[in-house]
């Protein structure tokens, strides 16, 4: 287990002061300017050396991608964008790092302006999250009034505005390209690629998009050295994590632990173990819906990183880890995941805007036994032609849950559709 | 966006009040020059905010008028996000999220609790106009599921009394407190820390 002094967020529970004297208290924003000072170079090398890799599912190099940012820009502004749009369902950390930790986000948005050449920020909340932008908006002021952000911020020369911009309710915004289009003031619909958002970002000017927790991890990460935050968790998947914990356990969670933690572990140690015991589980989505779950039989050995899960044909995602028991209804489960991606999809792929929906009833019926058993594959071949086929991830993330469920659980499909069928034949007798 | 079930009226003409002028200028003033149109989305909350929790076809031409935007690019905001009521809705909007991990915690009875107390059907309001009732997409607070949003606030951690009980408060005009219903503070284990244990001290 995680030692306390190893904790980034000493304060994730909101149990202690969250205003800026609460956040001085546990470390924040000591000595912010004499990083600074180390410049633009070291604070991206600390970053990529420490393994910091993207907290907000696709787990790419935080410090790789700060390094793609180009140095001259032609006069062109640069922007940091942070997305606190959080809406995969299981998903709820940034959530807590927005209302118990704002002031660990606004020092990291400071420090990775720096690292990236930003002289503007925007902090996208989900419009849900009142609330927490409320929270967040608290810690900015402080630290505009503190002197920490703004011109010269913290006394180092640098300067940087803040500000927090609310969504109004679509899960596609957490795509970094539809919620750079959002901010513009548009519908939430993502851009081709290239071009990138690092080239052609918000205004069409080069621009990071990076996590709630990405950002918040970094100021301590340059604080306590990169060496530090790799030596936790496994090579290539360093650091801590915040966890989410939810469905069938009996004391769900948040909360931050080492990378590479058996699930077992996470699950017994801080969320009070599966309901009627670690026997009683069927299964997990261990990464946020997105990501395709894992049996059982798979879970009693399951290592929570990102090369650990994938090697389950699964992924970490937001490492929001989803706890079915046996009482849980499998299918029913997935059906009423295809139900939200249907009702996600932008529109503007045609796999995905046609492909979500037919997905979704397709899974109706499955849950009812209401299919032929030659429906199951036709439904498995369906996924593959939306997944890889659009031009976001949503696509993707739609067919994925189908797919772990035939994979793992095609015997009990089977099952619903012959019960269905006999008894069907009954009544006709 | 919620799509109207009985007729309406769409009133003549909006104008924001001097208090959200105000407002309307200090949020154009986030964005840079000639980007004014990022604050559409901003300004149709407040124009939402300032007409009982609805947006009508004039406060999204008023909009557009102010951002020197084409009407249509903000008929096409309004439409796209699901947090603008594009028809008259109730005082208070009960949205009970209905995602797998609440699911699997139990948020149909939730649902139910919420249909016998109001007396209504999801996407139904009250006859006092007092209140309308929602299912909504992951809400993100998972760990405290079930859970429901009214307003601007989350009630978390519900089972069915609990979640009567917030309603009943609303009913009396009263404001319920916020948060989990069960007596924890947030999103730490329910019955004791397992981590950062010196923080009970603070507590």
């Amino acid at each position: 287990m995680l030692k306390d002094t190893d904790r980034i967020f000493q304060n994730i529970y909101g149990l202690k002061d969250t205003s800026l004297a609460g956040a001085r208290g546990i470390g924040d924003w000591d000595g912010t300017a004499e990083l600074i000072a180390k410049g633009r170079q070291w604070i991206v090398d600390e970053i990529k050396s420490s393994g910091l890799r993207g907290r907000g599912g696709a787990g790419f190099g935080t410090g790789m991608k700060w390094s793609f940012m180009p140095k001259e820009t032609g006069g062109r502004p640069v922007f940091l964008v942070i997305n606190a749009d959080e809406g995969e369902p299981g998903t709820c950390k940034d959530r807590e790092i927005l209302r118990n930790e704002p002031h660990k986000l606004v020092e990291g948005a400071l420090l990775a302006s720096v690292g990236i050449g930003a002289g503007a920020c925007y902090v996208y909340v989900r419009g849900e999250f009142f609330r927490e932008a409320e929270a967040l908006q608290r810690a900015i002021d402080e630290a505009y009034e503190a002197g920490l952000i703004g011109k010269n911020a913290c006394g180092s020369g640098y300067d940087l505005e803040m500000y927090v911009q609310l969504g109004a309710g679509a899960y596609i915004c957490g795509e970094e390209s539809a919620l750079l289009q959002s901010l513009e003031g548009k519908k939430g619909q993502p851009r081709l690629k290239p071009p990138f958002p690092a080239n052609v970002g918000l205004y069409g000017c080069p621009t990071t998009v990076n996590n709630v927790e990405s950002i918040a991890v970094a100021p301590t990460i340059l604080r306590r050295s990169a060496k530090w935050f790799a030596s936790i968790g496994r090579e290539n998947n360093t650091g801590t994590k915040l966890f989410c914990i939810s469905g069938h356990v009996n004391t769900p969670c948040t909360v931050e632990e080492s990378m590479s933690i058996p699930l077992k572990e996470l699950i017994e140690t801080h969320a009070g173990g599966v309901i009627g015991g670690w026997d009683n589980l069927q299964a997990v989505i261990p990464g946020g819906s997105s990501v395709p779950m894992i049996t059982k039989a798979m879970c009693d050995t399951a290592i929570m990183d990102f090369d650990g899960l994938r090697e389950l044909g699964s992924g970490l995602g937001t490492a929001a880890v989803i706890v079915m028991d046996k009482s849980t209804d499998v299918v029913r489960a997935i059906a009423r995941l295809s139900r939200f991606y249907k009702h996600e999809s932008c529109g503007q792929c045609t796999p995905c805007r046609e492909g979500t929906g037919w997905m979704w009833r397709m899974m109706e019926r499955m849950a009812d036994g209401n299919m032929s058993i030659d429906e199951i594959d036709l439904l498995e071949d369906v996924s593959r032609q939306i997944e890889g086929h659009t031009i976001c991830a949503l696509g993707d993330a739609a067919a994925w849950p189908v797919q772990g469920l035939i994979r793992h659980f095609r015997p009990e499909i089977e099952r619903r559709i012959t019960e269905r069928q006999g008894s069907a034949a009954g009544e006709a007798a | 966006m919620s799509t109207p079930s009985t007729p309406f009226e769409q009133p003549a003409s909006f104008a924001f009040s001097s208090d959200n002028e105000k407002k309307v200028a200090a949020i154009i003033a986030k964005f840079p020059e000639g980007r004014q149109q990022s604050a559409v989305m901003p300004m149709l909350d407040l124009a939402q905010r300032q007409h009982d929790g609805w947006l009508p076809r004039a406060a999204m031409v008023h909009v557009a008028n102010l951002l020197g935007m084409p009407e249509i690019r903000v008929f096409e905001v309004a439409t796209f996000y699901t947090m603008y009521n594009l028809a008259p809705i109730g005082r208070h909007h009960v949205q009970v999220c209905t995602n797998l991990p609440c699911w699997l915690r139990g948020s149909e009875t939730i649902v139910r609790a919420c249909q016998n107390r109001l007396g209504i059907g999801i996407g139904e309001t009250t006859e006092d106009g007092n209140f309308t009732l929602s299912e909504a997409e992951c809400l993100g607070a998972c760990v405290n599921a079930p859970m429901m949003q009214i307003g601007d606030d989350y009630y978390e951690d519900l089972d069915a009394d609990s979640t009567t009980a917030v309603l009943e408060a609303l009913a009396n005009g009263e404001t319920p407190k916020p948060g989990p219903q069960n007596g924890r503070k947030g999103c730490e284990p329910a019955g004791g820390l397992t981590s950062l244990a010196g923080n009970k001290e603070d507590a």
